[in-house]
């Protein structure tokens, strides 16, 4: 950008000094982008290329071959496995149920703390702040006893709900509604809106790029979930992706089927984009046609 | 289309009394403006109506009905407020429709109804816009619509013209003012802009401190203040207030200088009672007849264009304003002989503030 802005007759320096950032930054961008690269490549070669330890820096032939085999067979040459397919799914429903059962909670009680007075509402307030500090790792043993108790083992419900309460959700709807003027509120109780309506035709439209933004980092929290998938679930078909993934690597004793590795790896980073892509036109044109 | 009482209304925040009893029956089609300074009450009293505060005592009922424990919605009422309040995310049709629609008023009703309401405000053209697409003015138009569609008992107005321009101010108050002829509702405007109250008002209700100063049409409250309060509240520039003697025949009023000003009628009852003496700018004039009176000393002269306002000094000390048409016929370091025009005196209680009636 600044590169136009100051264009004219400026000295070589100058122009050296503007190249740096971009030096930098394409530096950046192949450091992160090349093992993504490596991965991709590697889903396109078969087992043995890989195993002999010098992968090529082209595309080889077997793309198809991988990604078919990886996506619905329940075993490659080496060992066996859950199909990409089932795990894919098992991880979507419980990001997904994560993202939107988080945002749904967080609303709703951050609706209750803004804009209602009752009876110790700032102690619920500071309960729901002090649970900051007790992310799912810390409080894992307890849940994972209810969570059995309940007989939710092995179940999408397990899985989801204990990762759905969520204060800093809660904590930054509650900024926001505190921005929004009294006087709307008032206007809305003088055309007839109920607490239900206000908050249907009201707030929630204008919350619409919040919703985005969190659910965006929501569902990439939900779908990066390791340890409390790998506590709860039990039989291989509710198995999540990152659970497979690391279960594929994780043996040790028989040399991995690389190549069905990369190839579910390239699998696994799909949904979180799309949702980033997808996403990121929400909260553009929220910002873009930004109204107060 | 209604009557709206207000009865003997108080307010209390914990031990702080914003509001101390104040009555005012306010009649059909009627414009009250209430007036008065910031913090006096004016807003507390009217969201006390509108149902957004609860009332600590008495009783408000609009349209024959006391309205003290019903919500906002039911009172009948609709409130235009000064930083608009239009719902963002809604066009400007739905912005005023949309409390049409939660009263299930039915479509074809609303869009005859949103189209009167936009015609009478030269709104058409705007109707698919959103609120952040337009300017204060058409905001502030927006925002009356809203209410003129909900055809309500009255319309409740809390500073609306606060955040415009002077100039546009100007203008929304003639529209607000033919508004008002063309629909004839029952309307109270909180404002602290005398212009506004003046302009406006069937009536003006000049608050202080949480009481009514007093009620009367712009006239009354301009040529006879109830209060020391009012006097200085009303009229630019101020009023002069001087502390002054009857004298001891009851037939005028003695200055601190020693002049004597004959009153318009003699208060014989009150001969030599001290009083404090108002006289408005604009009612001192050079005294050209000769009258015995006191020689003001100029200080400083603002010629205003269609105006001029001297800052003058009496011998004692005291300050004086003089309004006077056209341009300075004076300058700084003059001596005017000056005196009021003839039944121009307001007289007020040292003790109470209160105006001595004649
Ligand atoms: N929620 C509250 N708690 C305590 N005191 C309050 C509250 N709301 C208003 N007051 C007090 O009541 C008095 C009247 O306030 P109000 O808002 O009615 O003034 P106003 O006349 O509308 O002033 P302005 O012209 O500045 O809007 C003020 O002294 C204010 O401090
Ligand atoms: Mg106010």
């Amino acid at each position: 950008m600044s590169n136009e802005h100051t264009a004219g007759p400026h000295s070589v320096g100058r122009r050296l000094i503007d190249l740096v950032p971009h030096i930098v930054l394409i530096v950046g961008v192949l450091i992160f982008a090349f093992p993504i690269y490596v991965t991709l490549i590697g889903s396109t070669w078969d087992a043995a290329t890989i195993g002999r330890g010098s992968l090529p820096m082209t595309p080889g032939g077997e793309a198809w071959t991988n990604y078919s085999q990886a996506w619905s067979e329940s075993h490659g040459e080496r060992a066996s496995y859950t199909p990409v397919r089932l795990m894919l799914m098992n991880s979507l429903i419980m990001a997904l149920s994560i993202a939107v059962g988080k945002i749904a909670i967080s609303i709703l009680s951050a609706y209750a703390v803004a804009f209602f007075r009752f009876p110790l509402r700032m102690v619920f307030f500071w309960m729901i702040f002090i649970t900051l500090m007790l992310p799912v790792e810390v409080r894992i043993i307890p849940t994972y006893k209810v969570v059995a108790d309940l007989g939710m083992i092995d179940s999408y419900a397990g899985l989801a709900i204990p990762l759905i309460a969520s204060a800093t959700a809660t904590l930054l709807f509650r900024q926001f509604f505190l921005t929004i003027p009294d006087e709307l509120v008032e206007a809305a109780k003088i055309d007839g809106a109920g607490p239900l309506r206000f908050f249907f035709d009201i707030l929630l439209p204008l919350s619409k790029t919040n919703i985005a933004a969190l659910f965006v980092i929501l569902f990439i929290y939900g779908w990066n979930q390791y340890l409390w998938p790998l506590l709860v679930t039990n039989s291989a078909d509710m198995e999540t992706i990152v659970i497979g993934i690391t279960k594929m690597i994780g043996t040790g004793e028989a040399a991995n089927d690389w190549n069905l590795i990369m190839a579910t790896t390239v699998m696994a980073m799909l949904p979180p984009v799309a949702v980033v892509v997808f996403m990121q036109r929400w909260f553009i044109k929220g910002l873009v046609d930004s109204e107060k | 289309m209604a009557t709206v009482e207000i009865k003997n209304v108080r307010k209390s925040y914990g031990p702080v009394e914003a509001i101390k009893g104040i009555d005012i029956a306010i009649q059909d089609g009627e414009f009250l403006v209430l007036l008065g300074p910031s913090g006096c009450g004016k807003s507390t009293l009217l969201r006390m109506v509108a149902g957004l505060e609860s009332i600590t005592g008495g009783q408000v009922v609009i349209g024959g009905r006391v309205v003290n424990d019903l919500e906002p919605k039911d009172r009948d009422i609709a409130m235009v407020f000064q930083n608009y309040a239009l719902y963002p995310h809604m066009s400007v049709f739905d912005n005023m429709a949309y409390g049409l629609k939660i009263r299930g008023v039915d479509k074809a009703e609303i869009e005859s109804r949103v189209a009167k309401a936009a015609e009478i405000l030269e709104l058409g053209r705007f109707l698919t816009r959103r609120p952040s697409q337009l300017s204060g003015g058409q905001r502030q138009r927006v925002a009356m619509g809203r209410a003129i569609v909900r055809e309500p008992a009255a319309f409740l107005f809390d500073e609306p013209l606060s955040n415009l321009d002077a100039k546009l101010r100007t203008q929304m108050r003639i529209e607000i003012k033919r508004l008002q002829d063309r629909l004839g509702i029952t309307s109270l405007y909180v404002t602290h802009d005398q212009v506004e109250a003046m302009t406006l008002a069937d009536r003006v209700l000049v608050m202080n401190h949480g009481v009514a100063e007093q009620i009367g049409t712009p006239l009354e409250v301009y040529q006879r203040p109830a209060s020391l309060f009012v006097a200085g509240f009303i009229g630019s520039p101020p009023m002069n207030v001087l502390d002054a003697v009857i004298d001891p025949s009851g037939q005028g009023v003695m200055m601190p200088g020693g002049a004597l000003l004959p009153l318009a009628r003699p208060r014989p009852n009150d001969a030599n009672r001290p009083v404090k003496l108002g006289i408005r700018p604009e009612h001192l004039a050079i005294n050209e007849d000769g009258l015995d009176t006191s020689p003001v000393l100029v200080e400083l002269v603002e010629a205003l264009g269609a105006d001029t306002v001297v800052y003058g000094r009496l011998p004692d000390g005291e300050p004086l304003l003089i309004r006077m048409s056209g341009l300075p016929s004076c300058t700084e370091g003059d001596r005017l002989a000056v005196a009021p025009q003839p039944g121009a005196l307001h007289l007020f209680d040292t003790a109470t503030g209160r105006r001595l009636e004649d």
